[in-house]
Formats: structure tokens, sequence, C-alpha cells
């Protein structure tokens, strides 16, 4: 056994006995999985193929959105649902609760991935900061509008479908929300894990390097690009499917489309794990939660001013991020072959 | 189609001339995001809040007794020596970064700031009252609030003032020659580090006065700042870097533009409205040049 199959059976270990070793941390956990698959998914642009987005934000709203209206829709009337506003005259069975689940989380993959195939042709054309802030204004305009429709309650969002009654125990439905947590964060990290090692990864990394150059080799660029965004909203659509049930309440502009700060953690988990990387935006993930945990915690009232310094000291001070520094200071373990007189020359020409 | 603004057309008018008195604001703060993209190519998400954080210090004359205009004289002063640190502590360590580099650390900065004002002014929406009357036109079919004509005024004045200022004076001639060339500059002598914090300080005080033109205007709140940013940065791609003119046209287009969705889609969607348009007009900037094989740049 070498050393990577003992740290990936170690982390499945932890994330199958994780809700049994940690009870009182199941929901803090299942949070932190959520957050590792928006790095991730983030990192395929931003990372891998070098396209900076704001904007996979959209797609955890309407994941959100789509999954629990769904669920509610497949047996209530949803205008009335939203209209008792947490007055729960509707309660779901046991079976209804769960097709209706199965359904809205399939669903809250499958629409967010056709809305990136559609208008990642207009948007994925667009390069650099236009791309950038192009998808913030994207995510901004997506929570406003969705603030304005009545049917998922408006600017007062909708309350999530409640576990049913009488079926587990009462920490049935965070162990649930747990497992299908901790199962998308790795299927998230296999899929990755794969694509990078195909074709496909090198196309991304080509794009990021020098796009014009890549099609001039005769590589569809648009289509890889779009594949790759699709990938993305497929995932973080249904993290946010799940992250709709972790809440049980859903708020268009705080929640579901909260660009100034979901929106921005995935970008800052990414960069401070270090970007470009596999394991950087898990890394970036995990130490952010933890950083974030803390800071509402010994901070609160001043979180915000903290998360804003965070913020800055990170992206001036370390912006190549844990991987990055754990690459230039141990470059043989990421298998890169160091040769000494080519770096005496490096510096000379410095 | 029962929108009001059929029924009874001399609402076009009065939206159309509430939204040139806006547009004249947003293409002013347009201006120093032109101004400091240009000079140091970095995009500031922070503009927002440099309006914001200028509208308070208007707010906060109101609140000890002085007449809120004299804010457009203040405000300024106080927002260059701002910008200037910011610049000092922060952006002089992003400038030769990349772009998406500077659009994070301002972003970090709007947070911090957003915070910051929430702390010290509270989470009401506030307005200085200016008691400056209305006038009416039209048979007083159409009012406007006088404010609004001052601070319009006061807004062409400054960027009068200001053109003026970069044409003759000796830093403004450095600023024009960095932005050409900073390399060349600073080979011919001038002091970069020094006209980079000039740059950002001059863009802040823009927004001050931006800013408290709007506080006794319109009204202020610590969470509101990234419309406008969003708004200027929207000017800024249509107009062009340092195209004066071009950006007082769209920014009054933008102005009308708001108020006029303002009356057709309702007041819930007008953020939207000026997002949308933000991906609408870029998306079809792209599609435009996609046609030559060329790209936004």
């Amino acid at each position: 056994m070498n050393k990577n199959t003992l740290l990936y059976a170690g982390l499945i270990i932890f994330g199958l006995a994780g809700a049994f070793i940690f009870p009182a941390y199941k929901l803090q956990l299942s949070f932190l999985y959520i957050l590792i698959v928006l790095a991730m998914t983030w990192d395929v642009q931003g990372g891998q193929m070098g396209y900076n987005t704001f904007g996979n934000i959209l797609f955890f709203g309407i994941g959100m959105y789509v999954a629990s209206s769904t669920q509610i829709a497949m047996f209530f009337s949803l205008a009335e649902w939203t209209d008792a506003g947490g007055e729960k005259t509707f309660v779901h069975t046991i079976p209804q609760f769960f097709q209706g689940f199965g359904v809205g989380i399939l669903l809250a993959g499958i629409i967010p991935t056709i809305i990136a195939g559609v208008i990642g042709y207009g948007i994925l054309g667009l390069r650099g900061h236009y791309f950038a802030i192009c998808t913030l204004a994207l995510g901004i305009a997506a929570g406003e509008l969705a603030g304005g429709i009545e049917i998922i309650g408006a600017g007062q969002g909708m309350t999530v479908p409640v576990w049913p009654k009488g079926f587990g125990t009462n920490a049935s439905s965070s162990q649930f929300l747990y497992y299908l947590s901790f199962i998308l964060a790795l299927v998230t990290f296999v899929t990755l894990k794969w694509a990078y090692s195909t074709r496909f990864g090198l196309v991304l990394n080509a794009i990021r390097d020098n796009e014009d150059k890549a099609e001039a080799m005769g590589i569809h660029t648009m289509r890889y690009k779009i594949i790759g965004w699709m990938v993305s909203a497929f995932f973080v659509g249904i993290a946010g499917g799940l992250m709709g049930h972790i809440n049980g309440y859903i708020e268009p502009t705080e929640i579901a489309f909260a660009g100034p700060t979901f929106g921005v953690f995935m970008v800052l988990m990414a960069i401070l794990g270090g970007k470009g990387t596999l394991w950087g935006p898990l890394v970036g993930a995990t130490l952010f939660h933890l950083f974030k945990e803390g800071f509402w915690t010994y901070f609160l009232g001043w979180q915000y001013v903290a998360l804003g310094v965070l913020i800055i000291v990170i992206v001036v001070y370390f912006p190549e991020g844990v991987m990055g520094w754990l690459r230039e200071k141990y470059p043989e373990r990421f298998g890169e072959v160091v040769d000494e007189a080519d770096l005496k020359a490096q510096v000379e020409l410095k | 189609m029962d929108f009001l603004i059929f029924q009874a057309p001399i609402l076009m008018v009065q939206a159309s001339m509430d939204g040139i008195l806006l547009g004249i604001l947003f293409a002013l703060i347009a201006y120093g995001m032109a101004l400091q993209w240009g000079v140091m190519n970095i995009i500031n998400i922070a503009q927002g809040e440099l309006v914001i954080m200028g509208g308070y210090i208007a707010y906060f004359m109101y609140l000890s007794g002085i007449h809120p205009a004299f804010g457009v004289i203040v405000s300024p002063i106080i927002m260059y020596c701002v910008g200037w640190g910011m610049y000092k502590l922060v952006i002089n360590k992003v400038v030769d970064k990349d772009l998406f580099t500077s659009i994070l650390a301002t972003f970090g900065i709007s947070i911090l700031a957003q915070q910051l004002m929430n702390f010290a002014f509270g989470a009401d929406v506030v307005v200085a009252q200016s008691n400056f009357g209305t006038t009416m036109l039209f048979n007083d079919m159409v009012t406007l609030p006088n404010a609004k004509i001052f601070s319009g005024a006061v807004c062409v004045i400054s960027a009068i003032i200001l053109v003026i200022y970069m044409k003759k004076s000796k830093l403004g001639r450095a600023i024009r020659a960095t932005a050409q060339n900073a390399r060349a500059a600073k080979i011919l002598g001038v002091d970069t580090e020094k006209v980079y914090a000039a740059t950002f300080g001059i863009n802040a005080a823009l927004c001050g006065i931006a800013g408290a033109c709007i506080a006794i205007t319109f009204t202020l709140h610590p969470y509101t700042g990234l419309p406008y940013t969003v708004r200027s940065f929207m000017i800024v791609i249509i107009a062009g870097l340092g195209n004066l003119p071009a950006v007082a046209i769209s920014g009054m287009g933008l102005g009308v533009f708001e108020e006029w969705s303002d009356y057709l889609l309702g007041t819930e969607f007008r953020i939207a409205a000026v997002f949308s348009l933000l991906v609408i007009i870029l998306v079809y900037r792209r599609f435009k040049l996609a046609r030559k094989r060329e790209y936004l740049k």
C-alpha cells in the first residue's frame, strides 16, 4: 500500500464515520462538503481554464429553487405553499418526500446544466475581466429577478419541505443530508480527477495558457469551455439543492444567489488552497471553513470586517495558495525534476 | 398593456428629465473609473462604496447641523485622503498583477467598507434633507426637485474643472503620460508611484462629489454600493477609456433607461434591469467582435 492509497482510504473512512464520530458537528461537516464541491467546481473555470467566474453562484441558486419547488409542486400547489409562508398546513408523507427529493435533486442538476449550455455560448466568448464582471452581474441579476417572482415567494423566500415525521429518529434527517453531501463531494472529486487526466483536462489547461494558440492547433475551444461550465453547473446545482435542505429555508439574495458571500467564498477557497491544482480547492475549503467558523464565533458582529481583511490578505500576500507554496518547497513530491543548473540560469536571468 | 407611462405621456418627460439628471451623476462616477482603469489598469469594485462613503460624509454634516450641500466641497477633500490611503495600503501591491487580482482585492475592500459604514451609520436608509424645494414645469405636470438640478450642475462643473486640470497642470500631464506608457513616463522622470496615488485619490474625490450629491437627492444605505460600480463599469465599456463626451452621453442614456424601466417593469426590477443590461451589452459586443474573430480587450 503506498501513501496515496492510505490517504484516500483515510479520507473515505473519515467521511463515512464522521457522522458518528462528531455527531454534534454533522451539519458543519455537510456544509464543509458543499463548500468543497463549490471550490472544486470553481477551479474548473478559474484554475484550470483561466476564466475567473463569479457566476457559478447562479447555478447554486437555481439548483436550490428547482430542487425544493419540484418537491413541493409534485404534490401540492406551489403558490399556496408560498402563501402559507412556513405554516406547515401541507405535510409530505414518507414516500412523497423521498420521491420529490429524488426528482428535485436530479432536476437541480439537469436544469442548471442546460442553462449553462445555453448562456455559455454567449458569455464564454468574453475574456478576462469582462467575463468576471459579466458573470458577477449575472449572479446578482438572477437574485434580484428571483426576488420579484411571486410564485417562489418573492423577496420573502420560501420554506423547504421538512423531514417526514415518524421516519427514523430525530437525527436521521441530518445524517441523510450528511451522507448525500459526502457522496456528492466524493463523486465531484473522482469525476474531476478523472477529467483532468484525460484530453479534456489538457485542453482546459491549453485554453488557460494561450487560447488563441489552442484554437490555432485545431481545438474547438468554445465547445470545451461550454462543456467545462456544464460540468461545474451540474455539481453546483445539486450542491444548491442539498444546501436548501440543510438550511431549511430559501431566500433570494442572502442564501440562494448570495454573490457577496458564497459567490466570493468559492473563489477565495480555491485561491487559498492553490488554484489550478486538484487538491488545492479541497485544502482551501477546509481551511476557509475553519477560518470562517472562527470568525463567526470569536468576532461575532465583526465577522465581515475580518472576512474583508482575509480576502485582501489572501489575494495580495498569498496568491499562490497552500498547494503553490508546498509545490515551491517540495517540488520532488509533485513529480517535478529540479535542474540545479537551470534554476541558477533562471535566477541570473531575473 | 396598461402601463401608467402610456396613459399619462407627460410621465415620459418626467422620466427622461429625472434620468438625465441621474445620468450626469453616473457619468461622473464612471469618469473616475475610466481614469484609474486607463492609468493604473485596475478595476475598482469598491467604487460604489467610495460613492456611498462620500454620501455619508455629507449626511454626517447634515446630522451635525451644517447644510449638506457643503458636502460637495468637504467630501471630495476627505475622500481624496481615503483614496490615497487605500492606494498606499492595498492597491500599490496589486497594480502590476493581473486584473482579476485587483478585482478580488477591491472586492475585499468593498466588503470591509460596507461593514464599517454599517457600524458607523446603521443599516437604515437615510437621506440628508437639503430643503431646496422643487421646481414645477409644464403647468405643474412635471416636478423637478431643485436638489437634483443642483447636483447636476455640481457634477458638470467638477467635470469641467477636472478636464482643464488634466490638460493644463503638471500632474495632469504626468497622469496622461503614465496612461499612455508607464515605462516611458518613468524613464522621462515621472514618479509613477506618486501619479498612481494621485489618480486613485482623484477618483475617490470624484466619487465623494457624486456621493454628496446622492445624499441630498436620493437615499443612502451601506449595502447599495455595488450597483454604482456596475453602472460605471457599464458606462466605461460602452464609452471607452478617456472619452469624456461619450462617457457623459452613455451615462445619461443609462439614467434615462433606468427611469423608464422603473415605470415599465416596476421598481423592484430596477437593479435587475441594470445588471441584465450589462450582460446583454457585453454579449452583444462579443458577438459583434466575434464576426471579425476578435474579442473584447
